[in-house]
């Protein structure tokens, strides 16, 4: 294999790493504060690129317009998620808020093949996206580089808002310990709202840039994503937003570097992130950058 | 405690005739969906039994199903059938001419998917609640991705077809009897195996680990013991659904299928036998009689639209509804016993 076809691999496995990093954060920091997977996430992700796609073509916004709306809404909708799903079965046994989770997830996912249809859409790509770029003798779709970058910002705003503000300082004192936070006079439900918020608004972004580029809308198309995002922020060490990223970024160089070294195995590709996961949970459970932490009675 | 098993076995021996009426009496549309109850009965009881017994949650179902479907299919399909479902690639040559009758191939179908089961359960079990359910269901989307590609052994994504009709002669009585009876089967081993010591065992680790472990219950073989037998379970109700069927793809295995079982396992109680069985007969039927939604309707005067998908919406609507406001499900915990019928009856008679 060339030099040039090894870089035009790897760019794509970068690009398709950050929008499995920009999903897997929103995983990470549900988890990290609520201890549950939230199933719907994936979900909030396809509803993201379908509120984008209908802003585009039922509304005829600008391209910047409908992507600022469809992260909005989808963010307010994260937050509405939590309040009808989650929050009712805050003090319940776990099975059952999983079963919440999952049960949210069909329900959009079936709720969406009602309103939008079960028929595959093509989502619309602006001229800015779909340039050919050639690099040294690499041809790159300009959407490859514009991932990485919009996804870079996206982190260090995170970054900023977790590490720097109030907010992010609630944040990782309720993740922390939920009781104490809460008697040291943080809000828990408002700060819990927000992570959602966040975490959907961060799924938007990756939604819609998912759509930029593998332009085909199916409802089911965040259950897949939706998986390996959760084990992306497994095999990182779920509860961290770093280990997300970088976990995010193994899945996706391994599903692309797979294909490229043995095109054979290219019908395994999906099986990748399950194999990833077992092993890790097999080797190290608490993922790459998690702390232990010992279940006392 | 001599009369309720009188009173046990009279109402099998009645179920069995009403099962052979029905089979005259019920068009072959209505039987086949009373079929599937059965097969349904068998895979929630299962699931039951990993999830609301022994508070495992799994959610690889698919996968053994898939396991048990396919071993189930390819030994009981004739060298001819594998010949024409296989034209784009061969069959390997040590499946080629293997034919065995229904019953060996469904029991090896059962034990294939138990095998898996403990070779999946070996590592996983170890892990606890939500992780568990993650790694149960990657390792069904593996089954699946394999089954996939394999061409030579699964035909692939292009699926098998023409598989032969359940029982040994091949006549309609007979599709009622294997169904129901393995239901009835399994059902009268969960309501043993739940009664003896092992059930207890699994209960307590239910309710807390921890505390079952310090009363010296080996957590790790208890688990394992209710996961392989659960697997051997999903495996048979696999290869029924399979054969009625007449037709295996990959694609049948997605998660979707582990959903509809944890929806009747949900909606009937986790931790019931009961309510396992009623929800099961319950959500099948209704899963077939809530098809006009999804059909054009005429009330009045007015056709209204039907919406494609509806018929899901609903079921996971209520789901939700469910889990939300009414977490015992159906019966709960609770489980059918004749004393309660008695006493309710004595009551009655009182007023």
């Amino acid at each position: 294999m060339s030099f040039s076809i090894m870089l035009q691999h790897l760019v794509n496995g970068i690009s398709l790493g950050s929008l499995y990093a920009l999903l897997a954060i929103g995983y990470t920091m549900v988890y990290g504060i609520l201890r549950l997977i939230n199933f719907a996430h994936g979900d909030v992700f396809m509803l993201g690129t379908y509120i984008a796609f209908y802003a585009m073509t039922s509304f005829m916004l600008p391209w910047w317009a409908s992507f600022l709306i469809a992260i909005i809404l989808t963010c307010i909708f994260g937050i509405i998620l939590e309040k009808c799903a989650y929050r009712p079965l805050r003090n319940s046994p776990r099975i059952s808020v999983m079963i919440s989770a999952i049960g949210a997830s069909f329900l959009i996912e079936n709720l969406a093949i009602v309103i939008f249809g079960g028929r595959p859409k093509a989502f619309p790509i602006e001229p800015i996206f779909s340039k050919i770029l050639n690099i040294g003798g690499v041809s790159i779709v300009s959407v490859s580089l514009i991932i990485p970058v919009i996804t870079a910002i996206a982190l260090c705003l995170l970054n900023y808002i977790v590490n720097h503000t109030k907010v992010g300082m609630a944040m990782r004192a309720v993740s922390k310990d939920y009781e104490a936070a809460r008697l040291m006079g943080i809000d828990v439900n408002s700060i819990i709202a927000f992570t959602f918020g966040t975490g959907s608004a961060l799924a938007a972004i990756g939604g819609i840039m998912w759509g930029l580029k593998y332009p085909q809308l199916i409802p089911l198309m965040g259950l897949m994503p939706g998986l390996k995002c959760f084990i992306a922020a497994v095999v990182g060490g779920i509860g961290n937003i770093r280990g997300a990223v970088i976990g995010g970024f193994i899945l996706g160089l391994g599903e692309i570097m797979i294909v490229a070294l043995s095109p054979a195995l290219s019908g395994y590709r999906d099986a990748f992130a399950f194999v990833l996961l077992i092993i890790i949970l097999l080797v190290k459970p608490s993922g790459l950058m998690g702390q232990n932490t010992v279940e006392k009675v | 405690m001599k009369k309720n098993n009188i009173l046990t076995l009279i109402s099998i021996i009645g179920f069995i005739l009403l099962l052979l009426v029905l089979n005259i009496t019920l068009g072959s549309y209505k039987m086949r969906i009373f079929n599937l109850c059965g097969i349904y009965v068998i895979l929630a009881l299962s699931l039951n039994l990993i999830n609301g017994f022994v508070g495992l949650f799994s959610l690889g179902h698919a996968g053994f199903m898939a396991v048990g479907a396919y071993t189930c299919a390819l030994l009981t399909m004739s060298p001819e059938t594998k010949e024409m479902n296989f034209f784009l690639e061969p069959i390997v040559p040590w499946l080629k001419n293997v034919q065995l009758p229904f019953p060996t191939a469904l029991i090896i179908g059962g034990i294939m998917a138990a095998i898996a089961g403990a070779l999946i359960g070996a590592p996983v079990l170890r892990l606890r609640d939500d992780y568990l359910a993650i790694a149960t269901l990657g390792f069904s989307e593996i089954i699946r991705v394999v089954f996939t590609n394999t061409q030579r052994i699964t035909n692939g994504p292009l699926g098998i077809k023409g598989l032969p009709t359940i029982g040994i002669t091949g006549q309609s009585w007979e599709i009622v009897i294997w169904t129901w009876g393995i239901a009835l089967f399994t059902i009268i081993f969960m309501v043993l195996l739940i009664n003896s010591s092992y059930g207890k065992a699994f209960k307590a680790i239910r309710e807390d680990e921890i505390a079952a472990e310090a009363m010296g219950i080996n957590l790790f073989k208890h688990k394992m013991i209710a996961f392989v037998i659960g697997s051997f379970f999903a495996g048979i109700g696999g290869a029924l659904l399979g054969h009625l069927m007449g037709t295996i793809d990959p694609l049948m295995f997605r998660f979707l299928l582990t959903f509809n079982i944890v929806l009747i396992v949900v909606l009937g109680g986790i931790g019931s036998i009961t309510g396992s069985v009623i929800s099961a007969i319950v959500v099948t039927i209704s899963m077939e009689a809530l098809r006009i939604l999804d059909a054009d309707m005429q009330i009045g005067g007015y056709i209204v639209k039907g919406i494609p998908g509806m018929r899901m919406v609903v079921f996971s609507a209520l789901l939700m509804i469910v889990i939300l406001f009414y977490q015992r499900g159906l019966m709960g915990t609770n489980e059918f016993n004749w004393d309660w019928i008695i006493n309710r009856k004595k009551k009655i008679q009182k007023i």
